[in-house]
């Protein structure tokens, strides 16, 4: 464990050869230093979470950032298992007051991307809502939790766009990522990568 | 005296050292290599060796300690399961082959109690020669090796009313002792071995390996194999057969590994000695002075031999090449025709003459078996590969294939898998008719041993992206790990282990992906289990993959130390110290990941 890790990347993308779009943005993260990927479909195929490992690596890192395709308006299933074993209440969020909550204080957002396009994602559109209400859950999880959530990175369009706009989004959140790390971050500069 | 001993030693170790590289170089095996050296130094080459009598008496020890060995390999419970096959087939052979040579001999006028003894001796086929040659062609898992060790076990039994027999028919006055009191001694014998064997040898054993002294166990147990070896001869019983009850008796004591390690030497030399010594006795004198007579008895008695074995070899259930080879394995004369000739002639059923001619011709027929063996690999096995070879375009040269060598049926799983996923495959295995069924379906299958590196070379192993090694000896697949690592080191090997120490073993040998073959059913059975028990299952799952998570853990945890446990530590106490360590370890890691996970029992 390198204690300088500024950022856990949480990725779930449960496709056969990854989306063209998920596996650029998983990449650019992980070329970020002290940016840790997590695939969880990679580490998990069979659904059974490491929970300590997992544990001890959110309790390091400042921000937490998610990143999945959106399926049936909700996040992978695997994600779900992972936050369902991982974030039990009695550690994230206990209701006595004695205990800590162990990830107050961080702060997170999600990344996702969305097969419709923005047009899709109103009242009215073809998908009814805007994108923020199907991560309703997502965003309460974090703020019961005690961590800050910030704005979602959304990238509609996501299986239709060409190469080019799938990189330049990469691009985008690859900075967000390094501001909002940066931001984050409460520990002096730390060189190394935290893979 | 003693120096007469260094120099004979020396001339079958400069003989075996000599003869035997240079005869499987050739690809004659070794066998036949021993055979021809005992020839060389015997009476007939070299002249450098006199005494053959005493040498083939003496080196008959080698049988006894391969019995003893073979015997250490198989529990009571699996030699109980095999009765029926050993009765049922050995009968079959012994009174088959005995029925026609009998025949025959009658045929050309020999007289009776000539000939059936002649041919009850003639019916026995080489426990070392076929043994050794199985274990050589690790074909004792194959049918045709079943079959094969069955029979040879029955002949070994059959052996003893056979002897007792012969003074019945002789004209000499029979033994004091006749064959009923006889029989008695021998049921007593054996029973006083089972006893001894559970109540005076195990904590003699146990002693002994607590003084820690290596030489000295080695000693006890040739001892232990010697004084029964010698009991046995005193009541006229094979030594072989009391050797292999003694091994038997002792397999599943905690000490079987220990022993065989001991003995392994020993009885790799004295076998081989053993086969010098028949070389040696090949009477040229007889020989020389009928020859046409000696060979042409020689082939009609293999012929009869390998007709019967041939035709019995269909309701055991084998097929067209597996019913060659098990004839080819079994048709020579045995050992025990020596005994057997020897008591005749001094019981004076037939006269010094014929006994030598006859020991002669059963010397001919153990040298030829190693021939046919060729025959077989050379000729026969090339040209039904030839019969079935389609044309090889379809599937050539596969590149970017997986190589799965032992299809069996861990194999075949790990094959049919990736080959409903349009994975090339190319298969190795070393079961004829295994072969065949693959090549139905026009997979590209290589048949041999896989060890040889020219056998990789040519299944494209340099093209392959990863080689599964799912053999099921030990042995063979450590073999092949280090044959593959040292050939193609960049070709990723991904090895079913049997257990732990293979896994370990196959570790040491630079294979990183390695599955035990019982873990991941068990766990599902005891998963399972739990399910009945009253478990919810997906709780039951979590409890599995929580246990499985922590196993695996624990493995690789302990292989830094799994070499430098001391080696006479007895490996069945051992066992249980781990396992009762992994029982604490297990409970402690299950009650904290439980608490980590907030899991609780959802049982009713």
């Amino acid at each position: 464990m390198s204690s300088d890790l500024r950022a856990l990347v949480v990725f779930a993308d449960p496709s056969l050869h990854r989306s063209r779009i998920s596996r650029r943005v998983a990449e650019a993260c992980a070329s970020l230093p002290g940016v840790r990927v997590r695939d969880l479909y990679q580490l998990y195929p069979d659904f059974y979470i490491d929970v300590r490992a997992e544990r001890a690596l959110l309790e390091e890192a400042p921000l937490l950032v998610f990143v999945f395709q959106l399926g049936w308006y909700a996040m992978p299933a695997l994600l779900k298992e992972w936050f369902d074993s991982v974030f039990k209440p009695e550690w994230a969020a206990p209701c006595d007051g004695n205990r800590p909550r162990r990830l107050q204080g961080k702060t997170a957002f999600a990344a996702v991307a969305c097969a419709g396009s923005a047009r899709d994602y109103r009242a009215g559109g073809a998908h009814g809502r805007p994108l923020e209400d199907y991560l309703a859950p997502l965003e309460q999880s974090v703020k019961a939790c005690g961590m800050a959530w910030l704005a979602p990175h959304p990238f509609y369009g996501a299986d239709s766009t060409d190469a080019e706009a799938a990189a330049r989004h990469a691009g985008d959140l690859r900075a967000l990522l390094a501001r909002h790390a940066g931001i984050a971050s409460k520990q002096p500069q730390g060189g190394a990568h935290g893979a | 005296m003693e120096h007469s001993l260094l120099l004979n030693a020396l001339v079958y170790l400069a003989a075996a050292v000599i003869v035997v590289p240079v005869a499987r170089r050739l690809g004659l095996g070794a066998v036949l290599g021993y055979l021809l050296a005992g020839i060389a130094i015997g009476p007939w080459g070299l002249g450098l060796i006199r005494e053959v009598e005493t040498i083939l008496h003496f080196s008959e020890f080698g049988v006894v300690l391969l019995l003893f060995v073979i015997g250490l390999e198989l529990e009571p419970r699996r030699l109980w399961s095999l009765r029926r096959s050993i009765f049922g087939w050995g009968a079959a052979q012994v009174g088959g082959v005995t029925l026609l040579l009998l025949g025959a001999a009658l045929l050309a006028g020999v007289g009776w109690k000539m000939a059936l003894i002649a041919a009850l001796g003639l019916s026995l086929s080489s426990t070392a020669v076929a043994l050794s040659t199985m274990q050589e062609r690790n074909l004792i898992p194959t049918p045709a090796g079943q079959a094969g060790f069955s029979i040879l076990l029955f002949q070994d039994i059959a052996a003893i009313p056979m002897i007792a027999l012969v003074p019945l028919l002789g004209v000499t006055a029979a033994d004091a002792d006749g064959g009923w009191s006889g029989a008695f001694k021998a049921i007593a014998m054996i029973a006083a071995l089972v006893l001894a064997g559970r109540f005076l040898i195990r904590p003699m054993l146990r002693f002994i390996a607590g003084t820690g002294m290596r030489e000295i166990f080695t000693a006890f147990a040739l001892l232990l194999v010697i004084s029964i070896s010698l009991l046995m001869d005193q009541v006229g019983m094979s030594m072989a057969l009391g050797a292999f009850m003694a091994g038997v008796l002792l397999a599943d004591s905690e000490y079987r590994h220990a022993l065989e390690t001991d003995l392994e030497p020993f009885k790799g030399l004295l076998l081989g000695l053993f086969f010098i010594a028949v070389g040696m006795s090949v009477d040229f004198g007889v020989f020389l002075a009928q020859p046409w007579r000696i060979v042409g008895m020689a082939a009609a008695f293999l012929a009869i031999k390998l007709a019967v074995l041939w035709l019995l070899a269909r309701p055991f259930g084998m097929t067209g090449r597996q019913r060659v080879l098990f004839a080819f394995l079994l048709s020579q004369g045995g050992e025990f025709a020596f005994v057997v000739f020897g008591a005749a002639a001094t019981a004076r059923v037939f006269d010094a003459d014929t006994a030598s001619i006859l020991v002669v011709v059963v010397a001919l027929s153990m040298i030829a078996t190693p021939l046919l063996l060729i025959l077989y690999d050379r000729v026969l096995e090339p040209y039904w590969q030839s019969l079935r070879q389609r044309p090889a375009d379809a599937v050539d040269a596969n590149r970017e294939h997986v190589i799965i060598a032992g299809f069996g049926r861990f194999g075949q799983i790990v094959g049919r898998l990736l080959h409903a996923n349009q994975v090339p495959l190319t298969m190795l295995d070393h079961d004829p008719d295994q072969i065949d069924t693959l090549r139905e379906f026009g997979f590209k299958v290589f048949y041999g041993d896989a060890t040889r590196t020219d056998l990789l070379h040519a299944a494209g192993a340099a093209h392959a992206r990863a080689l599964v090694l799912s053999v099921d000896g030990i042995d063979d697949s450590l073999k092949l790990a280090a044959a593959v690592r040292a050939e193609f080191p960049d070709l990723p090997i991904l090895a079913r282990a049997r257990n732990v120490t293979h896994c370990y073993q196959l570790m040491d040998l630079g294979v990183t992906i390695v599955e035990r073959e019982t873990f991941e059913s068990a766990l599902m059975l005891g998963r399972r289990t739990m399910e009945q028990l009253g478990f919810g299952a997906y709780f039951a799952r979590q409890a599995a993959m929580r246990f499985r998570e922590h196993n695996l853990r624990s493995v690789l945890e302990v292989y830094p130390y799994y070499k430098d446990r001391a080696q006479y530590v007895s490996m069945a106490r051992r066992a249980r110290e781990e396992l009762h360590a992994m029982f604490e370890r297990d409970f402690v890691a299950n009650s904290r990941d439980r608490e980590a996970e907030g899991d609780e029992p959802g049982n009713a």
